[in-house]
């Protein structure tokens, strides 16, 4: 039984890590990311199985690829928090000569990134790769991979959607972190995609709905049911409602904060909503 | 000077389809994919003889780039199969992102390269993807000429580490390399010896070239030939003591002078031994519909065009 309480609590350090690496360089892109927080720390604390230390092939444990690359800054702190690398090199982020560059990638050899992200739409087809690969390994792990809503408007991800109900790839869990944001607005004001759960499903995926996503037992409760549909012939879609910018009372339901970090003052009240819990790095 | 003999026209796609039919028995690592094409990359042997190696995708290039950079997490090596064209510039960023940036053993295998391609006209000659793959940090860029060195290639990029762009052709050429010889990824072939120019050719212009050599020595003139199959890593070395030795050069590619071997050839020389240089390659346009003797005739890469650069060459001397 997870113990709600603790993983809440590392939700709250997350999103300290979030505005602190986003203020500290004045750049990054922390309203996805705050909304994703609940989402991060129940997929690497409670529901990946997972190897100690990084090995790029990950033979023999669970696997995420991360396709909406721009909210690294969750990313990188439930990485770092879950043991992958120094919680003190959150500091680096998107600084020079820093593995934490501003997108995810491997060219920097920092432990957890298995691809690079950040131009959308590619993570579901790398996902379907590595699962492919799992199968012709006898590997019994899963592949799970984020996509944002509005990276769904790219069209790559229609051919791996295509492809994935087709070959029967059912060792793998698409969430799509549902907070109705892009850019530009609200996914409904620049192209709105209609009934995704409808889609999904005509495509041929076994489809649930998280519908609060930032409830930490509702999204443990929702993963723990995808999961249990895995290994029956179909994908696996979660369709993940979440706020974007959720915890940070003037962050949450605007797209004004995709990509702008907090000056001083309003980091200052984001971290009076949110007090340390596990320390700062 | 050394003979050439033509050994029986065969296609290089062909030369692909053995040299994958080889891995799939000598190496379990290695996958293919295919967009659709399987019979026009002679695939069809992999497909048959191991089917759960073999990922069908459909006509979506981009799923397919995405999912190889995603097979090699776990040890597979992935070839993927498409036509030139829906290989480089329909994918681009695909291959930039989730291939070469992040460092991953795809080998992108694109038969149907240039305008020898035929009758299918412009939309389908690419003529630039040498270019655009050359640009991309990490990726070795391989043009082969014939089927011999095409199966060879197939079989030494399975043991090179890193991402891999390997051209071929749909028209049967001449094969004249050894066969089951050896490719050395990175390295010239010196096809002649020679003092007065240096024919510096790839792909299917290496045989040209060969024919190119032969007319010039009937006329007195001493052409030294090399076949770079690898455009990236170039071999500046080979390049560099061969334009140091004749003193001109000229490069031959079915490409467009913008991106092609050419202009890396021109940077070597320029950065370490300036030299009189002539380009033998598209000028600068797309291609047509019409045979590929015809394409190549009208749009000069041939021997005869491979000559009448090679004296202007050495006229600048």
């Amino acid at each position: 039984m997870a113990d709600i309480k603790k993983l809440e609590a590392l939700v709250v350090q997350v999103r300290r890590d979030i505005l602190r690496q986003v203020h500290r360089v004045n750049s990054g892109h922390p309203g996805g990311s705050l909304g994703c927080a609940e989402f991060f720390v129940a997929l690497y604390q409670e529901m990946m199985a997972r190897k100690d230390g990084f090995s790029m092939d990950g033979i023999g444990e669970d696997l995420f690829f991360l396709s909406n690359g721009h909210i690294s800054p969750v990313f990188y702190s439930v990485l770092a928090r879950s043991g992958y690398f120094p919680v003190d090199e959150l500091n680096t982020f998107r600084h020079i000569n820093s593995r934490l560059q501003g997108h995810p990638t491997t060219h920097e050899g920092l432990p957890g990134i298995r691809v690079a992200s950040g131009s959308l739409g590619q993570g579901i087809s790398v996902a379907i790769g590595a699962a492919e690969t799992k199968k012709l390994n006898n590997d019994n792990h899963l592949i799970y991979t984020l996509c944002g809503d509005g990276e769904l408007q790219e069209g790559q991800n229609w051919e791996a959607i295509m492809y994935a109900a087709a070959n029967q790839i059912d060792n793998l869990i698409v969430t799509i972190d549902l907070n109705g944001q892009q850019i530009d607005g609200s996914t409904e004001n620049v192209l709105p995609m209609g009934n995704l759960a409808g889609k999904f499903s005509a495509f041929g995926w076994d489809v649930l709905s998280i519908e609060n996503g930032n409830d930490m037992a509702a999204v443990l409760e929702g993963l723990k049911e995808a999961k249990s549909r895995t290994g029956n012939k179909t994908p696996v879609c979660v369709l993940l409602h979440t706020v974007m910018g959720n915890g940070v009372d003037f962050m949450m339901h605007t797209h004004a904060w995709h990509g702008k970090a907090p000056n001083d003052e309003q980091l200052e009240s984001a971290l009076a909503q949110n007090p340390e819990t596990l320390g700062d790095y | 000077m050394k003979k050439y003999t033509d050994t029986g026209k065969k296609d290089t796609r062909s030369g692909f389809g053995a040299g994958l039919t080889a891995l799939g028995k000598s190496n379990e690592n290695v996958v293919a994919l295919c967009a659709d094409l399987t019979g026009s990359l002679k695939m069809d042997a992999f497909k048959e003889n191991h089917p759960e190696r073999f990922f069908q995708v459909g006509i979506a290039e981009a799923n397919m780039m995405g999912m190889a950079a995603g097979m090699t997490i776990g040890g597979k090596i992935p070839f993927t199969g498409t036509f030139a064209n829906f290989s480089t510039g329909r994918v681009y960023d695909q291959i930039r992102q989730s291939i070469a940036y992040s460092g991953k053993n795809v080998k992108i295998c694109a038969s149907h390269a240039g305008v020898t391609l035929g009758e299918d006209g412009a939309t389908h000659q690419i003529l630039e993807d040498i270019g655009l793959m050359k640009m991309l940090p990490g990726m070795t860029v391989i043009n082969t000429c014939d089927y011999n060195q095409t199966k060879a290639a197939t079989l030494a990029i399975a043991e090179h580490d890193g991402p891999v762009y390997l051209r071929f052709g749909r028209p049967k050429v001449a094969n004249f390399t050894q066969e089951d010889g050896t490719f050395e990824i990175g390295k010239a072939v010196h096809l002649q010896e020679g003092s007065d120019v240096t024919l510096i050719a790839t792909g299917h212009l290496v045989w040209e070239a060969l024919q190119a050599a032969e007319q010039l020595h009937g006329e007195g003139i001493s052409a030294e030939v090399l076949n770079i199959h690898t455009i990236k890593p170039l071999d500046d070395a080979s390049i560099i003591a061969a334009a140091k030795k004749t003193g001109c050069v000229v490069t031959a590619e079915e490409h467009n002078y913008l991106g092609g071997l050419g202009e890396s050839v021109a940077r070597v020389l320029a950065l370490q031994h300036p030299t009189p240089q002539e380009f033998v390659a598209t000028d600068d346009t797309f291609g047509e519909s019409g045979t590929p003797d015809e394409l190549m005739d009208k749009y000069g890469l041939n021997a005869e065009a491979i000559v009448k650069a090679a004296k202007k060459a050495i006229a600048r001397k």
